[in-house]
């Protein structure tokens, strides 16, 4: 964490949340369910002038009516933020996450196979294996009585580390791929020059791991884009280093944030916890009702031509934020939906989005997921917040989920 | 009753093929296939019926 510093924001906070949200204001995640509660009975489409015009959709339906329309909205940027990527349709600037058909289509079957569901299960060995050793780490610690943190001690090792050894990165380099995440994903809404200089030093790390793949080629994910053909040519340099960061980017922070809030709903929720821990039968309806409940991403698109949505003037070039989480607690498609039901039979839940751009990486965060929570409540049947709410952090901006959850456990 | 995928609607969640394995599989792209010709045993309706309510993208049906 040495290397993450606050984002000052060039905006200020929030004053209303239906005409002046800003996602990047640490009040929003930590409020999100209200938020889009109080918004869905009042502007289901709110609107901002923040980041150059955003629209904020909260209802399932609208949610997914933007999803599927891909000739009124790009996906070329998908991150909200100050500065909009020169990128251009349909490539984008870290394909396929930031394409737009029918390009998209044919970039994402490079990728689909190495994250099928049946070649991602040959990773669940070693990610149990990490999360024990990430366990014993903690163990340890709370033998020498030091407070432990089941954010920064755990969860936010596991996607790392595993997509490091997907794209056969330095593990060691790990400090440094989750500043490029807080880079991309969190200062969002600061000086958009010192974003720029990001992106630039993300790209320089980017192409000197390329070069060295290229003098060592080795069984990889980086060596497997360098050799992939399309369209009968290998795939340049700048649009390998994209992919690499989609998988990087998108790979960390989203599953570190759904394993927080499943181990934070369970330090919080007594009976779930141990209904869980008793009747390891509920571990998949459980982790299904996490993604709902806690969905980490939201992803954006950008108004692709002027046009009016149900009754939104949407102008070109405007934000659109897509908050599949909003869909989730949406009362028109969940019975009880707010509240979070271990053993939810039907959860049509989109927390891995929906239509063509479902996430690439859903099968191994799903893994990813279930074996994180297996493993802690197996060490640990008995833990709590040590501490209050307050002590909780969150994070900011289209990823939610806690960056400190400290933790009091118990060792059965 | 019969099963049945829209392949134009399917996107690869998986849901279906995690809840009931014996009715679903997925090809390499990891896109959902029904077994056979899709007729599902009376003790597997339940699943089949779970595996259509959890499709986020509503590409499973269940016909007679």
């Amino acid at each position: 964490m040495s290397s993450i510093k606050p984002t000052v924001s060039i905006y200020g906070p929030v004053t209303d949340w239906a005409t002046d949200f800003d996602h990047a204001d640490p009040a929003y995640n930590r409020n999100a369910d209200r938020i889009w509660g109080e918004l869905r009975q009042t502007c289901p489409v709110a609107h901002s002038d923040r980041y150059g015009g955003t629209w904020l959709p909260v209802t399932h339906e609208a949610v997914r009516e933007i999803a599927y329309d891909t000739e009124n909205y790009t996906s070329r940027a998908v991150v909200v933020s100050t500065v909009v990527p020169d990128d251009p349709a349909p490539v984008g600037g870290a394909p396929p996450i930031t394409s737009d058909p029918p390009f998209h289509h044919d970039a994402r079957r490079l990728l689909l196979p190495p994250f099928s569901p049946k070649k991602i299960a040959e990773w669940e060995g070693e990610i149990r294996v990490l999360c024990r050793s990430l366990l014993d780490g903690m163990q340890a610690k709370v033998a020498a009585g030091e407070r432990v943190d089941a954010a920064i001690d755990y969860a936010q090792h596991i996607p790392v580390n595993v997509i490091s050894r997907m794209l056969g990165f330095p593990l060691e380099d790990d400090d440094i791929f989750r500043g490029f995440v807080h880079d991309i994903l969190e200062s969002i809404n600061g000086d958009p020059d010192e974003r720029v200089r990001s992106f630039e030093r993300i790209d320089a790390y980017l192409m000197a791991q390329i070069e060295d793949h290229r003098t060592n080629p080795r069984d990889d994910l980086t060596t497997y884009l360098m050799d992939v053909e399309m369209y009968g040519a290998k795939l340049p340099d700048d649009m390998v280093g994209g992919v690499i960061l989609l998988l990087l980017v998108a790979g960390i922070d989203t599953t570190w944030s759904a394993i927080g809030s499943s181990l934070w709903h369970l330090a919080t929720h007594d009976e779930d916890r141990r209904r869980l821990v008793a009747d390891s039968g509920l571990m998949t309806t459980a982790i299904e009702e996490f993604l709902r409940a806690y969905a980490p991403v939201t992803m954006a698109r950008l108004v692709a031509k002027d046009h009016d949505f149900h009754g939104c003037p949407m102008k070109k070039d405007e934000w659109v934020l897509l908050p599949f989480p909003a869909a989730n607690r949406d009362p028109a498609e969940f019975v009880d939906v707010d509240k979070v039901l271990i053993d939810r039979q039907e959860n049509r839940h989109a927390a891995f989005g929906l239509g063509i751009h479902r996430c690439l990486g859903s099968n191994l965060a799903r893994l990813e997921l279930r074996v994180a929570v297996e493993e802690f409540i197996g060490r640990f049947p008995d833990f709590s917040i040590d501490g209050t709410e307050d002590d909780v952090v969150w994070s900011v901006g289209q990823i939610r989920g806690p960056r400190e959850l400290p933790v009091r456990v118990t060792r059965d | 009753m019969r099963i049945h995928v829209d392949a134009d609607k399917c996107q690869g969640h998986n849901r279906c093929y995690a809840l009931a394995p014996e009715l679903f599989d997925v090809d390499d792209y990891g896109n959902a296939v029904v077994i056979g010709d899709g007729t599902v045993s009376p003790e597997l309706v339940e699943r089949a019926k779970l595996a259509v309510a959890n499709c986020p993208e509503f590409a499973i049906s269940l016909s007679e």
